[in-house]
């Protein structure tokens, strides 16, 4: 038992050492918490896909050192955020808001939902309705022969 | 309208691939300055050593200005400032240096050793002004009007071209006006 929680203690080990960025860390557990999670949503502008939570580079330092300067002036976080933005534009926020020139971005989804799911309730009644359709004097004529055919 | 449907799927495709094939000519990294047209942030920025004054807001005052953001930690900067020498030396417009995450001595010995093209230069070693300027990369510089407006930044090396056909016209422009 003693040896198993000595091994789930390892395996966690290298998470816990990673978590905490090259900056300082607030004592104040709540602070701390708020901290990180604006760091998720600024992007890195100096390395693109990343976070400045996840970016080693050292633009994105001095930026997590700017959010905690705002955060300890009492800044609140759509305040920080806002004030990213002021500076590097609609860009460094993870999340793209939802303005005029993002309305295709966040709308296209829920109108192809919309137009496919329309398209398949047209054509799954389309379907339905054909197979409650009495057969035309043809059909009932090759059924016919096809019932003929196996018969023998 | 069945056959008319079966061409949607190369439709759609067609759009889209067009589409992205414009994106793709664009350079991801480009990152609009929201600067344009906005004033200058204020600053005051301490001095490289040896240097008594460092760069404020007021030095920028009454004339159209070059606010060239450098470090001696970045090599394209050494490509670039033979061009910022040479403008210097025109005296078209003066130059003011924003020295990025530097310390006060690696600055100082930087502009000993390849010259000093800047009227007054400024300490930024903790990124406040080029956050506040929205920077990405060094060298980048603004073109401030004489009211302390931004009216142009350039991302990257100054070349003799991006002198010539962009900076020197917008230069002359805003000094007309």
């Amino acid at each position: 038992m003693r040896t198993l929680i000595a091994c789930l203690a390892l395996l966690l080990a290298p998470v816990a050492l990673a978590a905490p960025s090259p900056d300082e860390v607030y004592a104040d557990a709540a602070m701390e918490r708020r901290a990180r999670a604006l760091y998720t949503q600024l992007r890195c502008v100096v390395c693109q896909s990343q976070s400045i939570d996840e970016s080693n580079a050292s633009l994105a330092e001095d930026m997590r050192i700017v959010v905690r300067e705002r955060l300890a002036a009492g800044d609140s976080d759509a305040e920080i955020l806002a004030y990213m933005q002021a500076r590097y534009g609609d860009y460094v926020l993870m999340l793209p808001p939802l303005q005029a020139n993002t309305l295709a971005l966040w709308g296209l989804p829920f109108f192809l939902l919309f137009v496919g799911g329309g398209l398949i309730i047209v054509y799954v009644r389309r379907q339905a309705r054909g197979m409650d359709a009495a057969l035309t004097p043809e059909e009932e004529a090759e059924l016919a022969e096809l019932m003929d055919e196996e018969g023998q | 309208m069945g056959r008319w449907l079966a061409f949607t799927p190369l439709l759609v495709f067609a759009v889209m691939a067009i589409y992205f094939g414009m994106g793709l000519r664009e350079d991801p990294g480009a990152i609009p300055s929201q600067l344009i047209d906005e004033p200058l942030p204020a600053f005051d920025l301490p001095p490289v050593a040896g240097a008594e004054a460092g760069l404020s807001n007021s030095d920028l005052a009454g004339h159209v200005s070059l606010v060239n953001v450098f470090g001696s930690w970045c090599p394209p900067c050494a490509i670039e400032h033979p061009m910022l020498m040479q403008i210097a030396r025109s005296q078209i417009v003066p130059i003011y240096g924003v020295d990025w995450r530097d310390t006060p001595e690696a600055g100082a010995a930087w502009l000993e050793r390849h010259g000093n093209p800047y009227t007054a230069v400024g300490l930024d070693p903790e990124s406040h002004l080029a956050i506040d300027l929205g920077i990405t990369g060094a060298p980048e510089s603004f073109l401030v009007d004489a009211s302390g407006r931004v009216r142009y930044r350039h991302v990257g090396i100054i070349t003799q071209q991006d002198w010539d056909e962009t900076l020197l016209p917008l230069i002359r422009e805003l000094e007309a006006s």
